[in-house]
């Protein structure tokens, strides 16, 4: 009792964080993009590195050409779509730094579709304020699989993406091949690999944990600014 | 009996004891969650100014290794390789009793440490207008030109444990002054810039506090240095205390009043 009280006034300082430094730090600000020149040498492959679902190791015996990403929840008209489909919408690459929350930061070059492009067909309804994403990786020793979500103003940020390839490269498996979530300005946790699924919702507190992400579920903040 | 610290001065003191206390230990916490160092805009690997692992040892046995700028030594028990909760071994970087929470909690840590880090940074900017507006800051805490031209011999007295008596007594002196301009105006924004540097947000609205540092890699090993730095002035801060009057240091920090003979 006096622990969970204690541990709310603790947990007071993500809201105070996220609200001060909306303030100071306007959401559209871009996070630096660097050259070829400083990416990492090695990019450390984070969380799970390869899949154990058999729907998973299934999709990618066949290259992913049966993978559908799955695109619904507060749209007018839900869709899916292929990684050829992806792959023919308008791309952008990006050599950005991504910083984990352990500590450590690599630089990588991403190539993808800005999230904001890909939610606009699906005419977004005015009541939805998150965007939940579903993967099929479980984290080792978890009961269920990784999840993850951003609020609208970051969806339409133009350095959120979800990125096919690496460093030119079809997105290799270790880094959430097919398709992963990349954003500028927050910490690894929240950059989603092998995505399954995106729902817009109203709220999270009634999917899984109830804390809007599979870390968030086991005490780490949903605002992974800092 | 002499009225030595004002109120504002004793709060902000001890609000920033509890705030170094708990940033610190809960700070260990989120370094052991990858507990080595790095220079530049990403992390480099293999090339780690610091780092503390955990390697077998000749016997089979685990060791606990630090390597500092290419060297390595064998802290088991301290760094590396220590006690867990139980008593076996576990690969670590600080052990148990220096972090916040004592288990491996990566998520509480950083819990901590953002709230203190609020409390700390408040505090701070409120002694700072304190000290700018109500004088404190020329009354007590900038040496006098007497005082700076003493400074050898300052630094002579207090190597000899002797400390200002009497009439001398009344005011800081001059190490006391220059350490405590260092920290405040020094230490405390530095150790805030760098931790500000961290967060890949305020990076995107503020990249000059990427280049001030050197990147974001560099920033997390100056915010590191600049802890220890706070645990070097606080040991030699409480050692003065203890040499130079216990109890009436002690006083005078709670009630205000300082004796002087």
């Amino acid at each position: 009792m006096l622990l969970s009280g204690c541990q709310r006034v603790l947990d007071s300082a993500e809201s105070l964080t996220r609200h001060v430094q909306e303030a100071v730090a306007p959401r559209r600000a871009l996070s630096r993009e660097y050259t070829e020149a400083d990416l990492s040498p090695h990019f450390k492959s984070n969380g799970t590195h390869d899949p154990a679902d058999p729907e998973y190791q299934a999709l990618a015996r066949n290259a992913f050409k049966d993978w559908r990403l799955e695109l619904g929840g507060l749209v007018d008209r839900p869709m899916h779509l292929s990684l050829a489909e992806l792959r023919a919408m308008p791309s952008v690459t990006q050599i950005t730094r991504q910083d984990c929350v352990e500590g450590w930061s690599c630089i990588g070059k991403w190539t993808g579709v800005p999230l904001g492009a890909l939610l606009a067909p699906l005419g977004v309804q005015s009541k939805a304020r998150y965007v939940m994403f579903y993967c099929f990786d479980t984290v080792e020793g978890a009961s269920e699989s990784y999840y993850e979500s951003i609020d609208i103003a970051e969806a339409a940020h133009p350095q959120t993406i979800l990125a096919y390839a690496m460093n030119d490269q079809t997105l290799p498996i270790a880094y959430g091949a097919p398709l992963r979530l990349r954003l500028g300005n927050q910490l690894g946790y929240k950059m989603a690999k092998y995505l399954r699924g995106i729902e817009l919702v109203e709220s999270f507190t009634l999917i899984r944990g109830g804390s809007g992400g599979f870390y968030e579920d086991n005490g780490y903040e949903w605002y992974a600014g800092i | 009996m002499i009225y030595r610290h004002t109120l504002p001065v004793r709060i902000a003191h001890w609000v920033n004891v509890a705030c170094l206390v708990i940033l610190f230990t809960s700070g260990l916490g989120i370094f052991n969650a990858w507990p080595a160092l790095y220079w530049g805009i990403r992390t480099q690997f293999n090339q780690p100014l610091l780092a503390m692992y955990a390697t077998p040892g000749p016997s089979g046995q685990p060791q606990g290794v630090t390597e500092i700028l290419g060297h390595s030594f064998d802290t088991t028990g301290w760094l590396g390789l220590s006690s867990a909760k139980n008593g076996a071994p576990v690969v670590r970087g600080f052990p148990r009793w220096t972090t916040l929470p004592r288990s491996l909690d990566l998520a509480h840590s950083r819990r901590w440490h953002f709230f203190f880090a609020w409390i700390f940074v408040i505090n701070g900017v409120a002694y700072a207008l304190y000290a700018l507006i109500g004088k404190h800051l020329w009354r007590n805490l900038l040496p006098s030109g007497q005082q700076l031209r003493g400074i050898g011999r300052t630094v002579w007295d207090h190597l000899q444990l002797r400390f200002p008596k009497g009439d001398a007594a009344r005011h800081y002196n001059v190490l006391q002054k220059l350490s405590y301009l260092v920290v405040v105006f020094g230490l405390g924004p530095l150790i805030v810039a760098t931790g500000l540097a961290m967060s890949p947000w305020i990076d995107a609205a503020y990249p000059f506090l990427l280049d001030i540092f050197g990147g974001r890699q560099s920033a997390r090993t100056i915010h590191f240095l600049a802890a220890f730095a706070f645990l070097a002035f606080l040991l030699v801060h409480v050692a003065m205390v203890l040499l130079s009057g216990f109890w009436n240091n002690l006083r005078s920090m709670i009630t205000g009043w300082y004796r002087t003979e």
